[in-house]
């Protein structure tokens, strides 16, 4: 593990060279899996996070089924390799806390009313972890359901916000999330309605107003991403369909 | 006709008597509940989805295989979340419950039709409709649901085009399996054309372009033989 360093923010910028108000890159891929029902990887800086998404299917057992929705299942989990010191494989007091939130970031978003008595399954396999694989995975997993054609009311973005050397910073990478004052993830959807919030570490009023505007900024990023990997999937799937086209566009076919 | 591409929670309209499938009514504003592509028609805006499961309505013809028989049902795969039931009195004919298997045992394919959907979603399913019978041959192959309408085509004719240009027998279930029979050539040729329609679901002036794909394939079916012919010689 690395040691504390003594100021993390140098000069307006911060140990990565960012910004406070900046984002670490990001990469998005949509269906990387052929069996899933919809599926996205996500690089989020040095985070790697591959979403599935199964469903609507049936739920078993039986008896958790829902007469009158879908049920969400959720499932956060961070592969042995994926820190630098191997962590144990499976349930873990976090992954499970996890699982729990990012269900709840989604419950509200899904329309679990059209599918009663089914299944709706999210999984969150964390490959490579620096910090913010909650909200990455939040919204690796909002692009998976889009992809598996599941109605929401919106997507959800997620990005986290904190507190270093005394200043409200945007998406903390490693060092940052684990010597600085605090950390909070955020998830919201476009109209800005929150839907997973966590605090860890403390802030004052103030602070906290401050830490969500930067939050909503940060998700607006997010969103812009998300919205263009969603369109960019599309004209890709048209144009390497489409070399043999003909000239002639007709409004033909379906109902 | 180029149709707009949406994401969930886009802003379709502001009139919210448009409201069709795939949005939802927000205030006073239409939005996307899906990613696809946007339909604007005269009465209702409808979202087109690119993904899908099968959710069963009542009078859809869908194909089904049997998994299980039970006292007096048969229980059916319908390619959907839930699960169809065939009850003994929907067979054609009159029969035992003893026997029940004699007629249709696990793993048979049925062209059936959904009878009625209730609130639990418990589907029931028929046989006794014209059209609707137990395969015995041909092929079934299966899509994406969401490409249906597409390998149907406006009024159907985009498989009135597939049936008259291959020349083999076909029905296309709702629920994304399409049965096909004929010979080995055409059953083939007739899978590789759904295949076609799947992968270009979503793109303008489909059935010339099927038209076009049909053709082309035709020439190497006629090369071959031609092929074939001078190595006799």
């Amino acid at each position: 593990m690395s040691e504390k360093p003594e100021h993390f923010i140098v000069d307006g910028k911060r140990l990565d060279g960012r910004s406070v108000n900046e984002l670490r890159p990001v990469k998005i891929e949509l269906s990387p899996l052929d069996r899933a029902d919809g599926s996205c990887y996500l690089e989020w800086g040095r985070n790697k996070i591959m979403a599935a998404v199964y469903g609507p299917r049936e739920l078993h057992p039986r008896h958790r089924q829902n007469m009158t929705k879908a049920v969400v299942q959720y499932r956060y989990n961070m592969a042995a390799f994926s820190v630098d010191e191997r962590i144990r494989p499976g349930h873990s007091r976090r992954s499970i806390e996890i699982s729990k939130v990012g269900r709840d970031a989604f419950e509200y978003v899904i329309f679990t009313k059209f599918f009663p008595k089914t299944a709706i399954d999210i999984f969150i396999e964390v490959l490579q972890a620096d910090a913010g694989t909650r909200t990455a995975g939040i919204n690796a997993a909002s692009l998976a359901l889009a992809d598996a054609g599941i109605p929401m009311r919106g997507l959800v973005s997620a990005c986290a916000v904190g507190k270093v050397d005394g200043e409200i910073v945007l998406d903390l990478m490693k060092e940052e999330d684990n010597f600085g004052e605090a950390d909070v993830p955020i998830a919201m959807t476009a109209g800005g309605k929150i839907t997973h919030l966590q605090m860890d570490g403390n802030l004052t009023k103030e602070e906290f107003y401050e830490a969500l505007k930067l939050a909503k900024i940060g998700c607006d990023k997010v969103y812009k991403l998300q919205r263009q990997a969603l369109i960019e999937k599309y004209s890709k799937e048209c144009a390497g369909n489409g070399e043999d086209a003909s000239p002639e566009p007709e409004g033909d076919a379906d109902e | 006709m180029e149709r707009k591409i949406v994401i969930p929670g886009d802003v379709v309209s502001d009139n919210i008597k448009m409201s069709g499938s795939g949005t939802y009514v927000h205030g006073d504003e239409v939005r996307a509940s899906v990613y696809g592509l946007l339909n604007i028609g005269e009465r209702y805006i409808s979202v087109i989805p690119l993904a899908g499961k099968y959710i069963p309505h009542a009078s859809d013809r869908v194909i089904g295989i049997i998994t299980e028989v039970v006292y007096s049902n048969w229980i059916v795969d319908i390619n959907s979340p839930y699960e169809g039931l065939l009850h003994i009195s929907q067979y054609p004919r009159r029969i035992d419950a003893e026997n029940m298997s004699r007629y249709l045992k696990v793993g048979d394919s049925i062209l059936t039709m959904v009878a009625s959907v209730d609130a639990g979603m418990k589907v029931e399913l028929t046989l006794r409709e014209k059209e609707l019978r137990v395969l015995s041959n041909g092929r079934i192959v299966m899509i994406n649901p969401t490409k249906m309408p597409r390998v149907i085509g406006r009024n159907g004719s985009m498989i009135r085009l597939l049936k008259s240009e291959i020349g083999c027998n076909m029905f296309v279930g709702q629920n994304g399996r399409i049965w096909i029979n004929g010979s080995d050539d055409c059953v083939d040729l007739a899978i590789q054309t759904v295949r076609y329609i799947e992968d270009n679901a979503h793109t303008p002036g489909l059935t010339e372009r099927v038209q076009a794909f049909l053709k082309a394939k035709e020439k190497t079916r006629y090369g071959r033989v031609h092929e074939s012919r001078n190595d006799e010689e």
